[in-house]
């Protein structure tokens, strides 16, 4: 690979390895991710997607193996510094705080990122962001699921991050909320965040991923565009049925 | 937008921290002086409380230490002011007290917080620490038990410890609860408006998630050790407060007992709101001190059993229940939404 190459690569896994007791959960797995991208990663339940999520932002230490991002190996650096660097994530269950109110999460969030003084325009510039500027300020637990998931996107750029991480963004959502969940992974990508995320909604990945990283029993089984992956008789067989 | 709305909140909790803080600024005008020192005693009971409002309301530490450092506290107080033995020199015995108990705090906090230990093992330590403590000051009746003249005393702990003075001027008892009371209300009002800071909310944060905090770029372990190493602070101005008070200082006052008691009392106040706390010490203090003083100790033992039923049926604390419960009567009465009932729209 030309060292220009090496240069749009924003976060790069080499032979990453994780295991949980006699359970090897994610194997020698490599993964690139060039800037700007809408990169996506598939696979069957338990296949270790969410494992390789949590290696990434350092909420697992990786067994073995090492993570680079934006060239600088941040294998042993711990999750808070990774945010801080540019790295966010939305997770799989919303990490909201149900107590709290829509306004008072966005605070917390965008609280570490922003001056005091400009605290009250940056929520509203993010819940505006995510239209959910409509609803007032409820308790987060009165919110809908699908709200809730776009919260917690919100909460994620507070920190005007380089990379974000989305664990099944359209998860539970119906038709419109994940038509808008697409438009607003579009919107963003297209503003130059580069995004890598994981989902099982295939009609959800072919409408916004450009490439597809394919996961089976925590090794890199495929890895291609969309319409690659789509066309792999090896995947069909292994994850989408043979659809 | 908000701000419009928020004015038909009735804020019960703002009405009643105005109330109090006038009470006891001028509660020495209508007291005898005996009273008013008894008052002081409940206003470092009051800010024991307030540290652990603090670090467990605030940011989810639960922690049975805070009457260790309210020892660590009142021990150095007593050993230094009697070693000096230049009254001229107790607010440096009181600020030594404050810093060794912060210090104490702090070395132990490291090791929790750094060391991975949250939630109920942090209870446990800390738990521990203070059966620790208190067992080892409790067997120090022996005369080799001494730091320069001053002795340990085992269970009768130290004694004659020197009241707070400022230069040559001794703190009378009306003095002294000025000193207490202008401590507590700055260590009140410090909570309050910390609620607003950004500090505050990486304290709620912490609270309600650590592992989302930590994906939010908190360092949490960090922020850990500072809260905790406050809260000890604040638990051994108390500790000072009340040797300097009582003139004395026993294992006693940091034993099992007295760090459950605590915390018991903060969580049916309830822990999250620092004047529910505060009310629900001081209302506390002021009972068990009328009943015991009238010998009933079965009046005691049904106190205990209100407590049970409070933590039981009131989780989130009865004081903070009653400022629920008034905040919802004036909202019915003025037919009024308050913001966080989503009642804005933009």
């Amino acid at each position: 690979m030309s060292s220009e190459t090496n240069e749009k690569v924003l976060l790069e896994l080499i032979k990453v390895s994780k295991q949980f007791g006699g359970i090897q959960a994610v194997e020698d797995f490599d993964l690139k991710i060039q800037k700007g991208d809408l990169h996506c990663l598939i696979g069957p339940n338990g296949a270790g997607k969410t494992t390789v999520f949590k290696l990434i932002t350092g909420q697992y230490p990786v067994s073995s193996g090492r993570i680079k991002f934006k060239g600088k190996d941040i294998t042993s650096m711990s999750a808070s510094k990774r945010a801080r660097i540019g790295m966010s994530i939305k997770m799989q269950v919303p990490g909201v705080f149900e107590e709290l109110t829509l306004r008072e999460n966005i605070r917390i969030a965008a609280g570490n990122y922003t001056n005091a003084a400009d605290l009250d325009a940056e929520t509203e510039r993010l819940i505006k962001l995510v239209k959910l500027d409509t609803i007032g300020n409820p308790p987060v637990r009165n919110m809908s699921h699908g709200q809730q998931q776009w919260l917690e996107i919100a909460m994620a750029l507070s920190s005007n991050p380089e990379i974000l991480l989305l664990d099944e963004p359209a998860a539970g959502m119906g038709p419109e909320e994940t038509a808008f969940t697409a438009d607003l992974v579009n919107e963003l990508n297209a503003q130059g965040l580069t995004i890598l995320f994981i989902e099982h909604d295939m009609d959800f990945v072919k409408q916004i991923a450009r490439n597809v990283t394919v996961l089976h029993y925590g090794k890199k089984f495929a890895e291609g565009t969309v319409e690659e992956i789509s066309n792999n008789p090896a995947v069909k067989q292994i994850y989408l049925g043979n659809v | 937008m908000r701000k419009t709305k928020m004015q038909f909140s009735l804020g019960s909790e703002n009405i009643i921290t105005v109330l109090l803080l006038v009470a006891g600024a001028i509660l020495p005008f209508f007291l005898s002086t005996y009273r008013v020192s008894i008052f002081s005693y409940f206003f470092t009971s009051a800010i024991l409380g307030l540290s652990i409002s603090f670090i467990w309301g605030y940011t989810g530490i639960f922690s049975f230490g805070q009457a260790a450092f309210f020892g660590i506290g009142g021990y150095t107080y007593g050993i230094l002011s009697k070693l000096f033995d230049n009254n001229a020199l107790t607010p440096v015995a009181l600020v030594a007290g404050v810093a060794l108990a912060a210090a104490v705090a702090a070395i132990l906090a490291w090791f929790m917080f750094y060391g991975g230990i949250n939630d109920v093992f942090v209870g446990l330590i800390t738990m521990c620490f203070t059966i620790a403590l208190s067992t080892f000051l409790g067997q120090t009746a022996g005369s080799e038990w001494k730091i320069g003249d001053v002795s340990l005393g085992g269970f009768n702990g130290i004694t004659k410890i020197p009241t707070l003075y400022f230069g040559s001027y001794k703190c009378d008892k009306v003095t002294f609860y000025y000193v207490t009371f202008l401590i507590l209300a700055a260590i009140y009002i410090a909570l309050l408006l910390l609620k607003k800071t950004k500090a505050g909310y990486s304290l709620l944060a912490i609270r309600e998630n650590r592992t989302r905090s930590e994906l939010f770029g908190y360092n949490v372990p960090k922020i850990q050790v500072i809260v905790f190493t406050i809260g000890g602070a604040i638990a051994g101005i108390a500790g000072v407060l009340y040797a300097a008070w009582g003139n004395y200082i026993t294992p006693s006052n940091l034993d099992l007992s007295a760090s459950t008691l605590v915390v018991v009392l903060v969580a049916a106040g309830g822990r999250k709101n620092p004047t529910a706390a505060l009310i629900f010490t001081i209302a506390y203090s002021i009972i068990a001190n009328t009943l015991s003083s009238s010998g009933s100790q079965y009046a005691l033992v049904i106190l205990g059993l209100i407590l049970i039923l409070v933590i039981l049926f009131v989780p989130n604390g009865i004081i903070t229940a009653a400022f629920d419960g008034i905040d919802s009567a004036w909202r019915k009465f003025t037919g009024k939404k308050t913001e966080s009932e989503g009642g804005e729209t933009a």
